[in-house]
């Protein structure tokens, strides 16, 4: 579904990602995780296409298209959803609204109708049941003066209405208290499907009690330099990045 | 390279839909203002003496002024002897009715959007359309004067009913007002009269379409609107004009009266072509609006979509003179590239029990400047006055500016001002947040924009709503149709 390959990214012209290998499968659960600053968040922005990186090197394909060929709303179109770590407050336009919108673009782009306000109605109360959120939430101005924990909330009710091929998700774990992560994780949990993929963010293995990966890959210093199944967030939690890093940087020092 | 915008930046970019000139044979007098350009004026319409008294003597009180240099709005010095001051579309015959109107007049206001025929009808909205200096026709007359609705230009009213016209020209804003409203007086050529008698509830909108078209002419028009007790009526007024690279000068004078129980609502969609996105050309919007609640328990609403105008200096006020009278302001004002507009409102509180609100919701990208400068007065005998303000700014990109500039009087006691304020900011973060959902950039800006102004664009009247709403849109985007 997703293939990443070689991509070094510059933001600035300081080069961020120093080539990313990634694949991922339908229905594959991908963690990523790596100390603060290591370009978690730069691989996101570059996979959703975010302009102020610029892509030096490497391919993407998504479902078999160029990724970096298409506009950031396509790839969104095509997708591809981001949960962001920092999601941002867009004063007087009502989530609902929102997320009508973005609904009913992406139904553009493929070609069908436009959902009517009965069908997108019915939609919305499954997938707040889901995700467990507050309707309130969703009349206010998206993201104006949620907590964290609903700005959190609301990337999984988004992630639910717009229902991605693959969803990535940065950190949505960060700044939960443990029952803000429960319900969060559960929303993700049940958004898993054969034909969906995830790639989890993560800077603390604690989102991996709750949701189990298929793979884990630490970032570090824009590369992956390892890769495992679950096993290795857990001797990570125990022995901490640094039984990673300093090998890596040894072997950059020799 | 992308054809769609991308950037805010781009996303912003304005199209000017209305630029074109029709090519219309005009009666042009020569450049240049004096006695004597008044005295032709005012010959050209035929007007009675006391008429052109009145003009001249404004004209003279105009000479003594000078240019007021207080709003946060810059400009070149003004030549006021390099402006047409008449301008008219040569009528083939005296109309009747707007079908009988020149077909290229009529095409162009199609063009506009403005149907001025049997269509209009549906919709149950009559229309007076000024184009240059002349009031070309209005629709709807005999319907309206069925029920004693007067509804015609100010030049016929002049003719037709000299009588109110003279009580009231000049009794809300008089000519020694400020330099622009004692301009109009001496040069004002049409605009558009609204009589509404005791008691009548105006069935349908009235609405004045105005057209620049000349080159180098100037637009003054001069509304006056009077709701006798116990009446009711909703005003629209709408306005286009060509692109061209010199900047035209509008300065209009709009003057409403309030009797006992009586309801104005004035709406105002502005989109005098606002310049390039260099900032060359485009109109300088200098216009005085005023209301009177002169009886009790009147109420006059202002609601203003301003999205043209290189500059636009305006403040639409109320004077809340009746005991109980309301005075309400709505305005959304958008401006791109480098617009200017300094505007707002004064609700002046001289009766007890008056009530104000004041929703200013103020829009700027490009380069432009956005201020808010609204006055709050309560008098001495205005008990229990209330203002309720409420000013929003929204930024779009980091190269414009939103300014706020409240001022407050209160001489009694009892009155309670409130004022709230906020600023927000769209940025590239936004931008990336909507696109990242499937949204492209035009579409974002559209949200976000008319999620902003909702609050006022829900207080246009139904049919104009939309317009408006379109109107906007198209304002901030390069090709969203
Ligand atoms: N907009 C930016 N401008 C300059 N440097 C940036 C920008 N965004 C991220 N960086 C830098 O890129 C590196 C990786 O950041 P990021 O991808 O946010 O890391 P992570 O998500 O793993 O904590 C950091 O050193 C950060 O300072
Ligand atoms: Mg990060």
């Amino acid at each position: 579904m997703l293939s990443v390959k070689n991509i070094h990214a510059n933001i600035d012209g300081r080069e961020i990602l120093k080539g990313i290998n990634l694949d991922i499968k339908p229905g594959e659960v991908h963690a990523i995780m790596g100390p603060n600053g290591s370009g978690k968040s730069t691989l996101a922005s570059v996979l959703a296409g975010r302009e102020e990186y610029e892509v030096t090197e490497g391919a993407v394909s998504f479902l078999g298209k160029d990724l970096l060929e298409l506009s950031t709303e396509d790839r969104a179109r095509e997708g591809l959803f981001l949960a962001f770590q920092y999601p941002v407050e867009i004063p007087g336009v009502s989530t609902t609204n929102f997320i009508k919108a973005a609904v009913n673009e992406k139904r553009k782009y493929l070609g069908q109708e436009p959902l009517d306000a009965v069908a997108f109605l019915k939609m919305m109360k499954e997938k707040m049941a889901l995700v467990e959120i507050d309707q309130r939430l969703l009349s206010r101005s998206i993201n104006e003066g949620f907590s964290g924990g609903e700005k959190k909330r609301n990337e999984v009710f988004q992630m639910a209405m717009l229902e991605p091929k693959l969803a990535i998700m940065d950190e949505t774990d960060s700044g939960l208290d443990i029952d803000a992560l429960r319900i969060v994780a559960n929303g993700i949990n049940k958004l898993r499907s054969p034909d969906r993929a995830i790639l989890l963010i993560t800077h603390y293995q604690r989102l991996l009690d709750y949701i189990q990966p298929d793979y884990v890959h630490v970032l570090y210093n824009g590369r992956i330099v390892k890769s495992g199944t679950k096993e290795l967030a857990l001797e990570l939690e125990e022995k901490g990045y640094d039984f990673i890093t300093d090998e890596v940087d040894l072997a950059a020092n020799q | 390279m992308k054809e769609k915008p991308d950037t805010l930046e781009q996303a912003v970019l304005t199209e000017y839909k209305y630029g074109f000139v029709t090519d219309i044979d005009t009666d042009v007098i020569a450049k240049g203002l004096s006695e004597n350009t008044i005295r032709l004026i005012s010959n050209k319409k035929n007007e009675p003496e006391w008429m052109l008294d009145w003009r001249l003597k404004a004209y003279n009180h105009w000479l003594k002024l000078e240019e007021p240099k207080w709003s946060n709005v810059k400009y070149p010095i003004i030549n006021y002897q390099d402006i047409i001051y008449y301008a008219a579309p040569k009528p083939k015959k005296q109309l009747n009715s707007l079908d009988e109107a020149d077909p290229e007049l009529l095409a162009t206001f199609e063009k506009l959007g403005i149907s001025l025929n049997e269509q209009k009808r549906l919709t149950g909205v009559a229309v007076d359309v000024v184009m240059d200096s002349v009031s070309i026709a209005t629709s709807f007359k005999e319907q309206l004067s069925e029920i004693g609705v007067i509804f015609c230009s100010i030049s016929e009213a002049i003719q037709l009913h000299p009588e109110l016209v003279k009580k009231y020209l000049g009794s809300v804003v008089p000519m020694t007002d400020n330099y622009f409203a004692a301009l109009n007086s001496a040069v004002f050529t049409d605009g558009s009269f609204c009589y509404i008698p005791k008691g009548v509830r105006c069935p349908m909108e009235l609405s004045t379409y105005f057209r620049i078209n000349t080159e180098n002419a100037g637009q003054f028009e001069r509304t006056l609107i009077i709701a006798e007790d116990e009446s009711y009526v909703s005003y629209l007024e709408g306005c286009t004009a060509p692109m061209r690279d010199e900047n035209q000068l509008h300065a209009a004078v709009v003057e409403l009266v309030a009797h006992t129980k009586a309801e104005i609502k004035y709406s105002t969609v502005q989109n005098w072509y606002p310049g390039d996105k260099n900032g060359l050309g485009g109109i300088y919007n200098f216009v005085t609006k005023r209301g009177m609640c002169k009886g009790d328990h009147s109420k006059i609403s202002w609601t203003q979509v301003e999205t043209g105008s290189a500059i636009t200096w305006k403040y639409p006020s109320v004077i809340l003179k009746g005991d109980h009278s309301i005075g309400e302001f709505y305005s959304v004002a958008f401006t791109n590239n480098h617009q200017q507009a300094d505007t707002g409102t004064k609700m002046i509180h001289l009766g007890k029990n008056t009530r104000s609100r004041i929703v200013s919701k103020g829009i700027s990208a490009g380069h432009s400047q956005n201020s808010y400068r609204g006055l709050v007065r309560a008098s001495k005998q205005a008990t229990n006055a209330r203002n309720y303000s409420q000013c929003d700014s929204l930024l779009l990109g980091d190269k414009c500016g939103a300014h706020t500039f409240p001022y407050i009087e209160v001489k009694n006691k009892t009155a309670i001002v409130e004022h709230e304020a906020t600023t927000s900011k769209i940025g590239e973060d936004q931008l990336f947040y909507c696109k990242q959902r499937g949204i492209d950039a035009e579409t974002a800006v559209a949200l976000i924009v008319n999620g902003f102004a909702k609050e006022v664009m829900n207080q246009l009247p139904m049919e104009f709503a939309v317009e408006a709403q379109k109107l906007l849109a198209i304002s901030m985007e390069g090709s969203v149709g």
